[in-house]
């Protein structure tokens, strides 16, 4: 009985929560809620996952509104992988949570911030499950609104400016996806992806619709930081807390990804977006721009976070090298990468979190040595680092196998030593944090520092475990991956 | 026991001794006992393994499938059990050596540094073992990585810097070249297996395979060739059993092994001579053994001449390699151990004196033989070894060796290699000779009072047993050339 409602429960139930979160007098009893509602939204995904991978894609009428005209929730092996990737970052990082914003952000806000998380949730969980092309603009700005109240809560009041930031290009993105929508809308008369699909071919050479598509691509570019479109990011992950840097890192970009395949693989169609309108190349030049510039870039930057935050857009730049081939292979590469960056980020982040709780500071003038004081911490840091960098036996080198082979596979072999060079860039800007930690004589400010708490550590080491079995038994994801291209592929072609 | 389950505690028991290492690090004695269990336990489990391999038995393990179609898997073949037993033996010994060399130099952080020791040498038994280059890959990436805390252990500035270079240099390589010609070679052929007769023939044009080749050999940064070979020189900050061990033996090994293997059972023997590639990149060996013999000439600190010797001798294996030879082939193996032993002694003595004298400069170690006889004899044993004189054991390697390049008439080769032998006499005789013939510098009655006499016991049981084992060698060499021999390539 439960089980036909799967798709809509994964929305509905952090989006009933948030308000209850608002209500409980406690901060303690808000978080505990929050926290029951992450693994709840696990165990539905979970299900879910189960479910359409034995009787495949799942449809769902909201309302029981016949699907053209109702909103229609459908979820596919593609909608899948992102449920996993995001229901599991919430349930890791929630237990994380109460002690590291506890110690970040002001007393009083803490039911605010849990609220905003559930919204988050919701709005991150809707996109991808959503059939529905406005409904997914709804959740977007959901999720966009939210998260500018999560970032301008870090401390500091460097966080105000960079939410605004991210406020001013967020809303820029969102409405140019709005105006693409809308210009479908006027084109096909329904908002519905798979029925936009059917229709749209009739229409396709029409310069509407070739506007709707710039409009979308450029307002999700927006979105998911595609470089050089990647400016308000940096600032968001630096100054936002800890917790927040790690979720968001983790899903955010990776759902403007998601919407980015849904529109060019279901709703406009493989051959429309990469034949007619050329699109991979312009993808594979900026992504290939994006991983080179911003590796180089991170491995000047002295803020760990920030160079984190670098990092990210070079390695969004690998997945969306990996689309941009338009190929199974590349596609899957991508999308095996999305995940496998969601958890390397998300524990990388976390660890920060780690030094930021007992140092309050991220900077790497600061850290000094740290690693005597927090060998845990620091040692999460390194494995995860060694993932980033792609070394074997952790999940970044499957990634890394999955994209070079892609790229050989139709030949494009600069761009397999692009992608190698960049990852021994990374293998630099990894190594100035180990040499600082490591190598450098503890001041007297490190010296009184103790090993971040258990609370803080489990869930990192917890989200490094991840790695490290995803590196020796990859099945489960590149299955995933695998399955969920070929679906994108196969519904591209009429 | 099964022989799978040899092979699966042969690669986990070194890499789960650390564990026990660290929970014993508040008691020294117990702590270096784990370490010395661990080793001479290993060494058994390989050595029972050896004589099912002799039989021309390869026992396999399938351990877990990262990414489909290609398996972290084992199977023990005559290399790999040379080299396995090698490291295995000689890690028992320079345990003996480290407690020795670590007390008696107070040396801090010791339990870190046994525990990364065991982990290096789980790393060198999975290279040893693994049945494609998927496991040998993963396990050369862990060598590097384990070692990386052993090489920067002091954790000063000389140490971090060393470190950059030993990353750099090793992670660059593999990272750009190895890990490119691994995932191509897998888009050409679907296969990572070592197989006999290599999988390349027939799925490749010769001029990729020719690209190819030269890929795999540079991107083995481990073996030390010229341009990538400044990490070795770098690598000696390391304390002394490290560079013993790891940047004469394991580390260094490991890369001319992995040559050997890619050579034999990737490209094939019969294929690699067809490349023209092969004929240039043996030339770059040749040049090699020159360029580090001059260097090593050149060198006044003992260690730092003792690594340049070893890119020299490095090249020499891949150079046997490229010869594509069988007899070349027999030699390569051959000379893994012997130049082993003989390395391994000399740096051990070169420790030794450090320890006992504090003098690291061959400047300074005139009429050393007088206070140390033991040490240096040792020392006289392995210089000879290296030179390849009779009764040592570099002597049956390099002979093999000779005929192998004028089986193939490579005279070339074979010219380089005589004169390189007298380069080796050009640098190690004058240690010997004024270790022994030359007086003492400056007054000893001011001396402190501890740089006098033998080196501690513990280091002077391991010199004893390694510089037998050269001289030993010399008239037994049976097991390593029987197991050489094995070679496919070698047997038809």
């Amino acid at each position: 009985m439960l089980s036909a409602h799967l798709p809509a429960l994964q929305v509905v139930v952090p989006l009933v929560s948030a308000p209850v979160c608002l209500l409980l007098r406690n901060p303690r009893h808000a978080w505990a809620f929050a926290l029951a509602v992450s693994w709840v939204t696990l165990a539905v995904a979970i299900n879910l996952a189960v479910q359409v991978h034995a009787s495949g894609t799942a449809s769902y009428a909201l309302g029981a509104w016949a699907v053209p005209w109702g909103i229609e929730y459908r979820v596919d092996m593609a909608s899948v992988l992102m449920i996993l990737i995001i229901t599991t970052i919430g349930a890791i990082v929630m237990p994380y949570s109460w002690r590291s914003i506890g110690h970040e952000i002001d007393k009083k806000h803490l039911q605010l911030f849990y609220t905003c998380y559930l919204l988050f949730l919701t709005g991150l969980l809707g996109i991808v499950v959503t059939g529905d092309a406005f409904n997914l603009f709804v959740f977007l700005e959901i999720s966009s609104l939210s998260s500018y109240v999560l970032i301008s809560l870090g401390s500091g009041r460097r966080a105000l400016t960079a939410a605004l930031q991210y406020l001013v290009m967020g809303t820029i993105g969102a409405t140019f996806i709005l105006i693409g929508i809308g210009l479908l809308y006027m084109m096909t008369g329904t908002l519905n992806m798979a029925d936009l699909s059917q229709r749209l071919p009739v229409n396709a050479d029409s310069r509407t619709i070739r506007v709707a598509f710039a409009f979308v691509t450029v307002g999700v570019s927006i979105k998911l930081a595609l470089f050089p479109l990647h400016l308000w990011l940096p600032n968001a992950y630096t100054y936002a807390p800890s917790v927040v840097s790690a979720f968001i890192a983790a899903t955010a970009t990776k759902t403007g990804i998601y919407i980015l395949l849904r529109f060019f693989f279901t709703v406009f169609g493989i051959s429309f977006s990469f034949e007619a309108m050329h699109v991979g190349e312009i993808l594979m030049l900026l992504a290939s721009a994006a991983i080179l510039i911003t590796s180089l870039v991170a491995v000047f930057q002295d803020n760990v976070k920030r160079m984190l935050a670098y990092s990210s857009i070079g390695h969004i730049g690998y997945i969306i090298l990996g689309i941009g081939l338009a190929t199974t292979a590349g596609v899957t590469a991508g999308m095996v990468h999305l995940f496998n960056h969601a958890i390397i980020k998300g524990s990388l982040f976390l660890a920060m979190g780690c030094i930021f709780l007992r140092l309050g500071s991220v900077e790497l003038s600061d850290m000094h040595g740290i690693a005597r004081q927090m060998p845990w911490t620091m040692a999460a840091f390194v494995t995860g680092g060694l993932s980033l960098i792609g070394i074997p036996l952790t999940a970044g080198f499957i990634s890394k196998w999955y994209l070079v082979n892609a790229v050989l596979n139709v030949g494009y072999w600069p761009l397999a030593v692009l992608i190698l060079v960049s990852s021994l860039l990374g293998l630099i800007y990894i190594w100035r944090v180990v040499e600082t930690a490591y190598f450098q004589m503890p001041g007297y400010k490190i010296r009184k520092l103790s090993e971040a708490p258990a609370a803080l550590l489990v869930p990192t080491w917890l989200l490094i475990g991840t790695n490290l079995y995803f590196g020796v038994n990859a099945g489960l994801v590149t299955g995933i991956a695998g399955q969920g291209a070929a679906v994108l592929i196969g519904q591209g072609v009429p | 026991m099964n022989t799978e389950t040899t092979v699966l505690a042969c690669i986990a028991l070194p890499l789960l001794a650390p564990a026990l290492i660290t929970a014993l690090h508040r008691w020294p004695n117990p702590r270096e006992t784990v370490t010395l269990l661990t080793s001479t336990c290993l060494f058994l489990l390989v050595y029972s393994l050896h004589d099912e391999v002799l039989q021309g038995m390869h026992p396999t393990l399938d351990l877990a499938e990262p990414l489909p179609g290609l398996k972290i898997s084992f199977e023990v073949e005559p290399l790999g059990m040379l080299f396995a037993l090698l490291a295995s033996f000689l890690w028992v010994v320079t345990s003996v050596y480290s407690i020795g060399y670590m007390r008696s130099h107070h040396e801090w952080r010791q339990t870190s540094y046994y525990s990364y020791f065991a982990v290096a040498l789980g790393s060198v038994m999975g290279i040893a073992f693994a049945a494609n280059l998927l496991t040998l890959f993963i396990f050369y990436e862990l060598l590097t990585l384990s070692t990386y805390p052993l090489v920067t252990h002091a954790g000063d500035n000389a140490a971090r810097n060393a470190g950059r270079m030993y990353l750099g240099y090793l992670l660059g390589t593999s990272v750009m070249m190895l890990s490119l010609a691994l995932i191509w070679t897998w888009a050409l052929t679907g296969t990572l297996d070592f197989r006999t007769g290599g999988i390349l023939e027939g799925a490749v044009t010769p001029g990729m395979s020719g690209i190819l080749l030269i890929l795999f050999i540079f991107g083995i940064g481990k073996a030390a060739i010229i341009p990538f070979h400044l990490w070795l020189p770098a690598a000696m900050v390391a304390p002394t059993p490290v560079s013993a061990l790891l940047h004469a033996v394991a580390v260094v090994k490991a890369g001319v092994f992995t040559v050997l293997k890619i050579v034999i059972y990737i490209f094939g023997v019969d294929f690699l001579a067809e490349i023209p590639a092969t004929q240039w990149l043996m030339y770059v060996a040749a040049v090699t053994i020159l360029i580090a013999s001059l260097m090593a000439l050149r060198q006044d600190n003992l260690k730092l001449r003792l690594a340049w010797s070893t890119i020299s001798q490095l090249s020499y294996i891949s150079l046997c390699a490229l010869l594509v030879t069988p007899l070349g082939i027999v030699g390569g193996g051959m000379h893994i151990v012997m130049h082993a032993f003989a390395k391994i002694t000399l740096f051990f003595c070169a420790g030794a004196i450090m320890v006992t004298t504090h003098k690291t400069q061959i400047s300074e170690m005139g009429g050393i033989g007088r206070q140390m006889p033991w040490t240096m004899a040792a020392f006289t044993v392995g210089a000879l070894s290296m030179i390849g004189v009779p009764p040592t054991a570099g002597f049956i390697s390099k002979w093999y060796i000779l005929l192998g390049a004028i089986e193939v008439q490579q005279m070339f080769a074979a010219g380089v290699i005589i004169l390189s032998t007298l380069l080796n006499a050009a640098y190690f005789l004058p240690v010997v000779y004024a270790a022994f013939f030359r007086a003492p510098e400056g007054n000893p009655e001011n001396e402190n009072r501890d740089a006098r006499g033998e080196a501690p016991l513990a280091i002077l049981l391991a010199i004893t047993v390694t510089a037998t084992g050269t001289v030993v060698l010399f008239f037994f060499p049976g097991l390593p050339l029987d197991l050489a021999s094995q070679l496919p390539g070698v047997r038809e």
